[in-house]
């Protein structure tokens, strides 16, 4: 096979990739980023160059504070759900002998096989003060009135965390059963303990896997209007609320788009953040 | 004959049949209460054809559908009594026969003639209407108490409300608290409906769409639910009679939905028999008692078919009073809309 066969061979394979990107990402983006400054008219979409969409994004206390609490709840999720699945992927890898590690791995994302939506109005029945939590608590006397769970922040990021800490739990096993036992070897050889061993050893050359998770886990959390919705009790606004307004009764497309453009600048400084500072490339 | 024909014959067979398939569907662009088979199968019994229900949710995204949809794709659009107009002005409805429809028969407040036609032409008919008004449990809160709006979202049930999460209606009855007529909602009354919403929020557990209104209140997370009415509590009535509701002295929001006619569709007769269905006595009695959610017939005449438990949960015997005490609720302009919808997600965002 000459070198020009090889090319074209190449490009075969991956044009299928290619086509797919350009026709269900790249042009929609476009399409997105023409409409968000397109502007409505009465009820008529009129395109152009028009910065209002941006200008009122730029004005509007409610949006700011939508921002803020999306940022806020996807940077405790994503730290809550690295902080419980490490661990969790940690036992699988190194604890659970090898022929029950895909089990144990089918059994940490069993959830994932019940819809997302079922899932949320599970969870809010067993946060409602009437609900599971609340009457074991005062079953054993801990508390003597049901205390508010359900419709908080708390219910948000306990639903958001229960499908993330699957997804982290795999991301992070698969980097942590690469790791040679070697390298655990070679640190107890040296007098490690291990604790420094997981701190300067492990720790270090998982990061690219934390990393990974981590930014799926903020990328598909500070896009999500189920949860913050089903949970929340729509008691803090978070970005797709406010995108969903727009569409809801008045189809302002614009608007929502200029919104949808503010979400994918967020989610581009955080992969630049990861792949910088935790060379998310080396995964 | 070779296999070549064989298989070009069976191919154009297939075509042939797929099309005359098609032909006898009818597509409708819908609300949940009309996804509901005991609605749907009589009418695919009697005229032999499949009707295909799509839902949505709020009157830009059926818009936006449309407008994403080849001509003649959708047939039959349900949709919100106030966005009539918006429909016809974009010339997506075909205007509708008055003869054929039976509006003699309806509750006189519901015809609506006002918002279902655009210069003297008919669009749509109106099927269904209900209230947007205080749900509660009565186990739990003092029923005298609901009776004033002031006093539902007062400190003393703060915690235990939850708000229903469409600000037009919501709006309608902050303004009916304070005395302004949702019909002369401006963007002056703006002022004074803000800080009723703000009460309204600050005392509210949660702003809730209709599933989670009804969980809320079905299981105790909330006692009442703002917004809320028969379309909330009706399917519940059985397994919990003590959630009801009640309208408030300062009187109620009044919801309406209206059915028309696509001007795209390739089978306007049959859209036509479709939507004639739909508001007869028998149409009107099944999608008054839904599965999805109940709501009083525009068709008085369904009254005939309701059993007298189905028209006791309707409150059919109160619907005079009912009917002089609630204003439809509000239809802003575009203009107005935005403003409304900015106050509402200012107030969520407190």
């Amino acid at each position: 096979m000459n070198a020009g066969t090889g090319t074209k061979l190449g490009w075969g394979f991956v044009a299928p990739a290619l086509l797919w990107t350009l026709a269900f990402f790249i042009v929609p983006f476009l399409v997105m980023g023409a409409m968000s400054f397109a502007t409505l008219e009465g009820r008529s979409l009129v395109w152009g160059l028009h910065l209002d969409n941006y200008i009122e994004l730029a004005t509007r206390a409610y949006l700011w504070r939508a921002i803020l609490v999306s940022l806020e709840i996807t940077v405790t999720v994503t730290i809550v759900s690295v902080v419980l699945a490490y661990p969790l992927a940690a036992i699988i890898a190194f604890r659970v002998p090898p022929q029950w590690q895909r089990l144990a791995l089918l059994l940490a994302i069993l959830p994932f096989w019940t819809s997302y939506v079922v899932r949320s109005y599970a969870w809010l029945l067993v946060l409602a003060r009437e609900g599971l939590i609340n009457q074991a608590l005062m079953n054993v006397g801990l508390i003597v009135e049901p205390i508010t769970l359900a419709n908080t922040r708390f219910a948000t990021v306990t639903g958001f965390v229960h499908f993330f800490v699957m997804l982290l739990t795999l991301t992070i096993y698969a980097n942590l059963v690469q790791l040679s036992p070697n390298y655990r070897r070679a640190a107890a050889d040296l007098g490690a303990n291990a604790v420094q061993t997981f701190r300067h050893v492990i720790l270090p050359l998982t990061l690219p896997g934390i990393a990974t998770g981590a930014f799926l886990t903020f990328v598909l959390c500070i896009g999500d209007y189920v949860t913050p919705q089903v949970l929340g009790g729509n008691n803090e606004l978070t970005m797709p609320q406010v995108i969903m307004v727009q569409l809801g009764r008045r189809a302002d497309f614009p608007l929502a788009s200029a919104l949808a453009i503010v979400m994918m600048a967020i989610v581009t400084l955080a992969y630049l953040a990861s792949a910088r500072w935790l060379r998310l490339d080396r995964v | 004959m070779t296999k070549r024909t064989v298989a070009l014959l069976g191919g154009t067979a297939i075509s042939l049949f797929g099309a005359a398939a098609n032909a006898q569907e009818l597509n409708a662009l819908v609300w949940c209460d009309h996804t509901d088979d005991a609605l749907i199968q009589p009418f695919e019994e009697e005229f032999g054809v499949t009707v295909n229900v799509r839902e949505y949710e709020g009157t830009g995204a059926a818009l936006a559908l449309l407008e994403q949809s080849r001509p003649g794709d959708w047939d039959v659009l349900v949709i919100d009594g106030i966005d009539v107009f918006r429909a016809a002005e974009s010339g997506l409805l075909a205007p509708l026969p008055d003869d054929q429809l039976p509006t003699a028969d309806f509750f006189p407040e519901i015809v609506m003639a006002e918002n279902n036609t655009l210069d003297g032409v008919t669009y749509a008919v109106t099927e269904k209407f209900g209230y947007n008004t205080i749900s509660y449990n009565s186990e739990k809160v003092d029923a005298a108490d609901m009776q004033d709006l002031s006093t539902v979202w007062s400190e003393k049930y703060a915690g235990r409300i939850s708000i229903y999460d469409y600000y037009l209606p919501v709006m309608g009855l902050a303004a009916l608290a304070e005395g302004v007529a949702t019909a002369d909602i401006d963007a002056g009354s703006l002022d004074t409906i803000g800080p009723v919403l703000s009460q309204m929020r600050s005392s509210a557990a949660s702003v809730a769409g209709v599933v989670a209104a009804q969980t809320a209140l079905a299981t105790g997370e909330v006692d009442i639910v703002v917004g809320g009415g028969e379309w909330l509590t009706a399917v519940l009535a059985e397994e919990q009679p003590e959630l009801t509701w009640t309208i408030p002295d300062q009187g109620a929001v009044r919801w309406t939905q209206s059915i028309g006619v696509l001007a795209d569709s390739e089978q306007p007769d049959l859209a036509l028999e479709f939507v004639k269905y739909i508001v007869s006595p028998e149409g009107q009695a099944r999608l008054a008692t839904s599965a999805c959610f109940w709501g009083m017939p525009a068709n008085s005449a369904a009254g005939e078919i309701l059993t007298d438990d189905q028209k006791s949960v309707l409150r059919w015997d109160d619907q005079t009073d009912y009917l002089t005490r609630t204003q439809l609720y509000p239809a802003p302009d575009a203009d107005l809309d935005i403003e409304m919808q900015d106050l509402w997600l200012d107030t969520l965002s407190q």
